[in-house]
């Protein structure tokens, strides 16, 4: 859908995103996001795979947002707070960055969500490269979204004004780990001047990731331990549940494996601690894997899913 | 007079047949060698000259001059100089018949004595193919090539003795084939040592049932390397005629000990290893180390240490089983029907998962050292963590041993066998469905597949059930590395 005036959508630019089948809403047009129009400088045009995935957002939304060389503490509640907003019917919305942006958004997926990628580049680039498949699959199930026209390369001023709009976006900004000058931070100070809320994940004081989230804490942010707190934040206090994650029927041998992995024992210690052959903790494993409970560390070892 | 002898060159791994000619006439006393000689073999008028006079014999003075024919064939090496004596001694005169009938083939020491040549098997199969009946070696490669079915050999361990030989004056027995004692034992490293690490002992055991390559990712000291060397002695052991084919490959490559070799070999070059080291080349172009691996591993350690272009060379042989080197006019084609086996760290900081430092990037820069297309070729990928302690007090765990994870992947292998090759794998109805659950695609559905044959093949299954499908998808690559794949 094109929806933008002469004036402020360019001949080139209308026919590429008509070309690419992608939306273009002008700053002039009822499909334009209405909470970016509090910010003081509104893109003129905003482009989208799928502007009514974001228009038609009848639910206050979340921006997740963080560090890209997250801790392994920071993966685990990032994905579990994607998870948990998707699964409660929470919009995630965040960068598609390398670490907490792109975890979070898997898991809001992975929790039945929509999620909306906001990119510094063009809406049909997929950058960085390494998340192009998350970039098919929010495509597929959510919406990205850039102020850039087709085609725009990412260059590193034009992430500082993504931030903004992601700001704009969340009804409240959640930052999961930050380090001291982390871009981050932009996100969460755009939040606050646009009047959003801002919530943190407290860190370990000792970790330098965990340096700009306190220090959000510090100055008032408000304190996140898990997608029910994100909850209350957008709902009031007890408003809304979070939906218990169902998940499949487990067997016992796969509810043992799980919970020996959540204990924290490798691959050749749950063999021996649970009696299991090699052969049926791989096949175990890999369904626990398949169903979303547990999911390999970049070391390659299993790990709880959240 | 003129004599001829025939004898052979190595071409690769392959004997390639020559003809040496000798024309011995008058004019100036002279002692030349054509026919594309190299060094070694120009140097060879000095051995023969030296070793004829030492046997007794006198060297013709008069002009001598040597072809070595196909003349369009380079000749490297000192293995001429054996059929140049007797062609020499031939065409002066000094045996009863100038055209010899047995194919000759070794390196002269001054003394005349007779020194044993690489590739001597490779020779005595072109020389029975060639139709030759007998063939005269060094004494000590005689076992080694008399493994050529049907060919008499005769070891010989000095030119007098030769040339008694040959005219007549001696009689001697063909040398005995050197045939494997009895290979069902095997003696090398057993995976009895290995403490623990259940999961890559199973891998390694499906990698060997289906000849899958496989790659270990763990950190130092959590027993890759160990595993990798133990693998050859859970393979089948090597049919008669692999057995003979890997002797002359290591003969050609100047590696035999003299015997049938019946050990698949194992090959773990330093990461530091050119391409032409690794797939073959040169001038004159040498078989490279998959070459050397025939039917048998070839281990990479430290997989993302290797240079690119020594990786991306792999893949061709891997996918074909035999390279071919072209080095100016000649090209040269190696077998190379070898399993990979590889290993690396889990990221470049190599420590344990909890003590590691490393982030995303560091771990996708290092993941994408690798080469995509290589690790295509991988279906295995497992994991180690660290073993556990040693067990100095009591008594040790008993830990399966080699022999018995062999006789499982033999079954497997002969189930095999038995399949008619280029069918469907048959898969289950709950196996199919897990499939789509997956979203497993094209490639990725077929690696998956296959691996899932195999592991239904240990279990003596006909079809393809849920739960190997479940193992199968258990060894794919963990995310860094399928990001860089």
């Amino acid at each position: 859908m094109i929806d933008a005036c002469e004036g402020c959508l360019t001949r080139g630019h209308r026919d590429a995103s008509e070309s690419l089948d992608i939306d273009a809403v002008c700053v002039h047009s009822d499909a334009f996001p209405a909470p970016l129009r509090d910010l003081s400088q509104p893109p003129p045009v905003l482009y989208a795979t799928r502007i009514d995935r974001v228009t038609g957002l009848d639910e206050p939304s979340a921006a997740v947002v963080g560090s890209r060389r997250p801790s392994e503490y920071g993966r685990t509640v990032a994905y579990a707070l994607g998870r948990g907003l998707g699964a409660a019917g929470v919009p995630v919305v965040s960068g598609l960055a390398l670490g907490i942006d792109a975890i979070a958004q898997r898991g809001s997926l992975d929790g039945g969500g929509r999620t909306i990628a906001v990119l510094a580049c063009g809406v049909d680039v997929a950058y960085p490269r390494t998340n192009r498949r998350l970039y098919e699959r929010i495509r597929e199930h959510g919406s990205i979204l850039s102020e850039m026209p087709p085609g725009t390369r990412p260059c590193r001023w034009l992430f500082p004004a993504r931030n903004r709009i992601m700001a704009a976006l969340g009804d409240v900004t959640v930052v999961v780990e930050a380090a001291q000058r982390s871009g981050t931070l932009i996100t969460a100070d755009c939040a606050a001047d646009l009047g959003r809320d801002v919530a943190a994940v407290p860190g370990q004081v000792t970790a330098d990731v965990a340096a700009g989230t306190n220090g959000l804490l510090r100055s008032g942010a408000a304190l996140v331990t898990g997608p029910q707190d994100v909850l209350d934040l957008l709902f009031g206090v007890g408003a809304r549940e979070l939906p218990p994650d169902a998940g499949p029927e487990l067997g016992p041998q796969e509810r043992r494996v799980l919970e020996a992995i959540a204990r924290g024992y490798d691959i050749d210690g749950l063999g021996a601690e649970l009696g299991l052959s090699a052969a049926a903790l791989r096949a175990t494993l890999a369904r626990l894997e398949l169903q979303g409970l547990i999911r390999r560390a970049p070391s390659g070892a299993y790990v709880p899913a959240a | 007079m003129l004599a001829k002898v025939r004898t052979f060159a190595l071409e690769g791994v392959d004997g390639v047949p020559v003809t040496v000619e000798v024309d011995v006439r008058r004019g100036l006393p002279a002692f030349s060698v054509v026919g594309l000689p190299d060094r070694a073999v120009r140097e060879s008028r000095e051995r023969v000259r030296a070793a004829l006079a030492n046997s007794g014999v006198n060297f013709p003075q008069q002009r001598v001059t040597v072809n070595l024919a196909p003349a369009s064939l380079r000749k490297t090496g000192p293995s001429f100089d054996l059929a140049i004596a007797v062609a020499v001694v031939a065409a002066d005169g000094g045996l009863p018949d100038g055209d010899l009938r047995d194919a000759v083939c070794g390196e002269l020491s001054l003394s005349g004595e007779i020194r044993p040549i690489r590739g001597a098997l490779a020779m005595a199969l072109a020389a029975r193919r060639g139709g030759v009946e007998r063939m005269l070696v060094p004494v000590a490669n005689a076992p080694e090539s008399a493994l050529a079915d049907g060919l008499e050999v005769i070891g010989v361990p000095t030119l007098v003795e030769l040339l008694e030989l040959l005219r007549g004056d001696r009689t001697a027995e063909p040398a005995v084939p050197a045939l494997a004692v009895d290979g069902a034992d095997h003696d090398g490293p057993d995976l009895a040592d290995v403490r623990g690490q259940a999961d890559a002992r199973r891998a390694l055991e499906i990698a060997a049932a289906g000849g899958h390559n496989l790659l270990m990712i763990g950190p130092p000291g959590a027993g890759k390397t160990m595993l990798a060397r133990r693998l050859p002695g859970i393979l089948p052991p090597p049919t008669m005629a692999e057995a003979i084919e890997i002797t002359k490959v290591q003969g050609a490559a100047g590696l035999a000990r003299g015997g049938l070799v019946t050990e698949r070999p194992f090959r773990a070059p330093h990461h530091t290893i050119s391409a032409s080291g690794l797939v073959g080349g040169g001038v004159p172009p040498r078989p490279g180390e998959i070459t050397l691996a025939h039917y048998g591993v070839l281990f990479l350690d430290e997989l993302p240490e290797f240079a690119r272009t020594a990786l991306e060379a792999l893949r061709q042989p891997m996918e074909e089983g035999e390279v071919t080197v072209v080095r100016g006019q000649r090209a040269v084609t190696y077998p190379a029907r070898a399993m990979l086996v590889a290993a690396c760290n889990g990221c470049p900081c190599a420590r344990t998962a909890g003590d590691c430092t490393c982030n995303d990037v560091d771990r996708i820069r290092y993941a994408r050292r690798l080469s995509g297309p290589l690790l295509d070729r991988i279906d295995l990928v497992c994991e180690l963590g660290q073993p556990p302690p040693p067990v100095l007090v009591g008594s040790r765990p008993v830990v399966e041993g080699s022999n018995r994870v062999r006789e499982r992947v033999e079954t497997a292998r002969r189930i095999q066998d038995d399949r008619p090759s280029g069918g469907r794998i048959q898969v289950s109805k709950a196996a199919a469905a897990r499939a789509q659950l997956w979203h497993l695609s094209g490639r990725g559905q077929d690696r998956v597949l296959r691996l899932a044959r195999t592991i239904a093949d240990l279990a003596g299954a006909d079809e393809v059930e849920g739960d190997h499908l479940d193992e199968a998808i258990g060894y794919r690559m963990s995310d860094p590395l399928r990001a860089a794949a």
